[in-house]
């Protein structure tokens, strides 16, 4: 009993990962008001970047880093587009994910099949060392830390430091923020920038780490999920974790239904983690009221300075 | 530096040369990584946008693979142009053939004047059936329809799994994921015999047409514009916001389940799973170059069949992988976006200290 808890723990974790990185990236990113539906094409790059240069070079940081890389150069140009050149967002965000699909699958079409180093997992003093279950608990990859930790420094610093007050001044009323001084394209340019490092992070966790694996297409939605998730969680941080956990559980039991071999076909049962978001958003969408008070006001709109 | 400075109103003339330009820019620009990959880049972008019509049935590929793109981008035209995002059209695709084919597999004796239409109406009702859930969660439960219809989009491509390996294999079929084959009724016509040009490829400038009077001939298709383009306006008008979302829905979902239609018994015969390369998200990019005009759509339909085509030739030719396909869809994508900004702007040069910069 223990032994299925401790897995079902750290499965979710594992799970749920990949969608916090890349959904707190998009929070800072919509809390700027900006809309960035390219999240699964900048996974995509960061999964392939982080594979391919794990596999030739054998170092993981320079793995990590090579996918910040491509989900940041992928941003810029969905920043150059949105923020410069005032394009629509929904689109050049659709035609990040479009380009992130054909590229990664072009590049990695010679990485098919092949193995590169994983990340390493941490060995935590005393927990790690726990009897019975602190083996399997205690011991992450250091992504599964760094997401955490990466997730309360952005709640802290919404909250609670004057830049993030700049980013929510921004994000609701563009207008103001510019009159009272404050760059206003630059600063959406640094958050979207953000989402982009944040989402090649997620993406290079997928091939690094959860299926230590490069295939074609393998976010297989995720980075659709983690922008529901920024929905779900009403753009508040702590939120995000819940959810990000909740999509975890669901993926964990779709997968470990498959392996009970209940007589639920498998494609069906694959399919329940997009249901389970759909759902999941009508649930929190019908409330109109809780969705206008939490939503960035100027979300999706463009700004072009006046004087 | 480079400025931009703000048109009185938006130009017509950069509204239809932004695309070309946009083209343009994209050939350069794949042939750049082209040149960066080692490949000739001359070579190889005229073996992917020039050399497929050229070849033999060239054309005939060309429409086969332009139809569906056409009629999709045909109703997402009039989606966007009522902001309704429809971004799941694959799903309305995927349902609509698998309506369609469901049909083909019970009957397999019915003469082809029943067995053809009654197809048509299956698939136009799984694609409307499909779309119209999307429809409902936005009006009834507020839920935003690009992320609700594009999950539906995995659910339906799942739920052809499902059937193709399950309920509906074709018992004979070796255990391959696929259904029987369709009878020859349930094929359809063609316009050629003996070729795969199917009835559809006649459908899909038809409908470009009555979307093209619809948009700008109709009441409805004057509340559609409304609509996205003023909203309030078309609140004040007594518009029913409601009503388009569900009208823009149903009719970008059906042409998606007709397409969808056509796709399995006109060229494919049976189901499997892969019926579609894309073909709903590369319809979005179809009505944007198209300028979401139906009218326009019909060309872009036509251009972006061709990167498929290009896809291939370029696959067989110079043993590239064919996803050389989306790369160019993407970055067509992006130039148009980066281009379009010409219709409403001008671009100036001018010295920056002149407007004290960026501000």
């Amino acid at each position: 009993m223990i032994e299925l808890l401790v897995n079902l723990i750290v499965s979710v974790m594992a799970a749920a990962t990949p969608l916090l990185l890349a959904a707190t990236g998009e929070l800072i990113v919509e809390k700027v008001a900006v809309l960035n539906l390219g999240v699964e094409g900048m996974m995509l790059m960061g999964a392939i970047a982080g594979f391919a240069v794990a596999h030739e070079t054998g170092q993981l940081w320079l793995a990590l880093l090579a996918a910040i890389a491509a989900g940041m150069t992928l941003s810029f140009l969905f920043a150059v587009l949105t923020l410069t050149l005032q394009a629509n967002q929904t689109a050049t965000g659709l035609a990040l994910t479009i380009f992130g699909r054909g590229f990664s699958a072009l590049v990695g079409a010679g990485y098919v099949g092949i193995a590169a180093p994983t990340l390493p997992k941490i060995h935590l003093p005393v927990l790690s060392d726990l009897p019975f279950f602190g083996a399997t608990l205690f011991s992450y990859d250091p992504i599964i830390y760094l997401a955490l930790i990466l997730l309360a420094a952005t709640a802290y610093f919404l909250r609670r430091t004057h830049g993030g007050l700049i980013l929510r001044a921004i994000g609701d009323q563009h207008d103001a923020a510019h009159v009272l001084g404050y760059r206003v394209i630059r600063i959406r340019y640094l958050a979207v920038l953000f989402g982009g490092a944040m989402s090649g992070l997620a993406g290079a966790y997928m091939s690094l780490s959860y299926t230590p694996l490069w295939a074609q297409d393998m976010i297989a939605g995720r980075g659709w999920v983690a922008l529901a998730l920024v929905t779900f969680a009403a753009w508040r941080p702590f939120w995000l974790l819940i959810g990000a956990w909740l999509f975890g559980g669901i993926m964990y039991l779709s997968l470990y239904v498959q392996g009970l071999g209940v007589p639920v076909p498998s494609a069906l049962l694959s399919a329940l983690p997009y249901m389970g978001t759909v759902v999941v958003l009508v649930l929190i969408s019908r409330d109109r009221r809780r969705i206008r008070l939490h939503r960035p006001a100027m979300l999706g709109r463009p700004f072009q300075a006046t004087n | 530096m480079l400025r931009l400075q703000p048109r009185q109103s938006p130009s017509a003339f950069w509204s239809w040369a932004s695309p070309i330009l946009a083209l343009v820019l994209t050939a350069v620009i794949a042939g750049g990584i082209f040149a960066f990959m080692g490949r000739p880049p001359v070579l190889t972008v005229y073996t992917f946008l020039i050399s497929p019509l050229f070849a033999p049935n060239g054309i005939a590929s060309l429409a086969v693979k332009a139809a569906p793109l056409i009629m999709m981008g045909v109703g997402l035209s009039l989606a966007y142009r009522a902001n309704v995002w429809n971004i799941g059209t694959e799903g309305q695709f995927t349902v609509g053939a698998i309506f369609a084919g469901w049909l083909a597999l019970s009957l397999p004796d019915a003469p082809m004047w029943v067995i053809f239409p009654a197809e048509m109406v299956f698939g136009i009702l799984g694609g409307v059936l499909y779309a119209l859930i999307v429809a409902w969660l936005r009006t009834r439960f507020n839920a935003n329809e690009i992320l609700t219809s594009l999950m539906l989009a995995y659910i339906g491509q799942y739920l052809l799994i499902y059937l193709v390996t399950g309920p509906l294999r074709d018992p004979m079929g070796f255990g391959f994921p696929q259904t029987a084959l369709f009878s020859d009724a349930a094929d359809g016509p063609r316009l050629i015999e003996n070729t795969n040009l199917h009835f559809g490829i006649l459908a899909a400038p038809i409908v470009a047409a009555g979307a093209w009077l619809m948009l700008g001939h109709s009441v409805l298709g004057f509340q559609l514009r409304v609509l996205g383009q003023a909203p309030r306006a078309a609140k004040f008008a007594g518009f029913s916001e409601n009503r388009l979302v569900w009208l823009a829905m149903a009719i970008s979902g059906g042409l998606a389940g007709l397409a969808g239609m056509f796709e399995v018994t006109g060229t494919q015969g049976q189901l499997s799973t892969n019926i579609s390369p894309g073909y709903g998200f590369t319809a979005i990019i179809v009505g944007f170059l198209g300028r979401l005009n139906p009218a326009g759509v019909v060309p872009a339909g036509l251009l972006l069949a061709l990167t498929y085509l290009g896809g291939d030739a370029a696959q067989i030719n110079l043993g590239l992988s064919n996803s050389i396909t989306g790369i160019f869809q993407g970055i067509l994508l992006f130039c148009l976006l980066g281009a379009d900004v010409l219709i409403s702007n001008r671009l100036l040069w001018r010295r920056r200290s002149v407007a004290g910069g960026r501000a």
